[in-house]
């Protein structure tokens, strides 16, 4: 049990935690800006996995994009779908929630059960991989070949993301229009 | 070196979490919000079995693929969440039933 582990399992906790209390939370604003803290601790998970890049890139878009734009969201939408919300959540987990409360237990079993049959450490491409020195180590910067990467292994699935992103852009830009206002 | 189970097994239990607040929630952003959770844990395990895969680096760029689309999708869903809102004044998904004007 060395620090890295201990501290893996803190991020983890605080991840898992926080999303509980989303789903938990009857307040809209709580359960946003709890997930506010359930986005960090992924990006924490990030660096724990090694892709450094991918956590700052989490943090830089879901937590100055995404989350920007829900809180806009309801914002620009009346007060009264936060009242609504409050009066509903009185009871947390009401009766008619057990149903969906157990479907998700019984999947997160299933998928448990399935992962630790997979046995994942022990796959044969992975032990390829670390066999062969594939692996990163917590020494490397993964930024340059990831960059370099991106322009010539990857770059087909690059500009198709960059053509969907225009079309998000304009079509977003479309539906969100005043109707009638020209 | 963390394992690779204990990656697996976090993204599993973000699932079910987004699983449950899609099924539940009464609001068209909290059930958003669930989805969101779904993409990430999606996003998580990509991360995590892309740490053997360091020449191509497959996982990390395809995870940042990911990370992009969830925030165009977030974009358009919020705008059609607006726009539900001005014609019917409620985005609760239950309460939304009518299909022509």
């Amino acid at each position: 049990m060395n620090l890295t582990t201990i501290l893996f399992y803190v991020m983890a906790f605080i991840t898992l935690g926080s999303a509980l209390f989303v789903a938990y939370s009857g307040s809209l604003v709580r359960s946003v800006f709890m997930f506010f803290i359930t986005l960090f601790g992924l990006a924490g998970l990030y660096v724990f996995a090694l892709a450094d890049f991918v956590a700052i890139t989490q943090i830089v878009i879901y937590v100055g994009g995404i989350l920007v734009l829900i809180l806009f969201a309801f914002m620009l939408s009346n007060k009264e779908t936060l009242s609504t919300l409050k009066r509903e959540s009185s009871i947390f987990i009401g009766f008619k929630n057990w149903p969906s409360l157990i479907l998700s237990m019984l999947f997160f079993v299933v998928i448990v059960s399935v992962i630790l049959k997979a046995m994942p450490d022990k796959l044969i491409w992975i032990s390829q991989a670390v066999k062969a020195g594939d692996t990163f180590k917590p020494t490397d910067t993964t930024a340059n070949n990831l960059g370099i990467n991106l322009m010539t292994r990857y770059l087909l699935p690059f500009e198709a993301i960059s053509i969907l992103l225009l079309m998000v852009l304009v079509g977003a830009a479309h539906l969100s229009r005043k109707e009638g206002g020209q | 070196m963390i394992s690779l189970t204990h990656f697996l097994i976090i993204s599993a239990a973000l699932f079910c979490i987004g699983l449950y607040m899609v099924i539940t929630k009464s609001n068209a952003i909290q059930v958003l919000i669930g989805i969101e959770l779904i993409l990430n844990a999606a996003i998580l395990n990509l991360v995590a079995f892309g740490r053997y895969d360091k020449l191509n680096n497959n996982g990390q760029t395809f995870a940042i693929f990911a990370i992009v689309l969830a925030a165009a999708t977030t974009a358009v869903a919020l705008a059609i969440i607006l726009n539900v809102y001005r014609k019917y004044k409620t985005i609760e998904p239950d309460k939304i039933d009518q299909l022509k004007d």
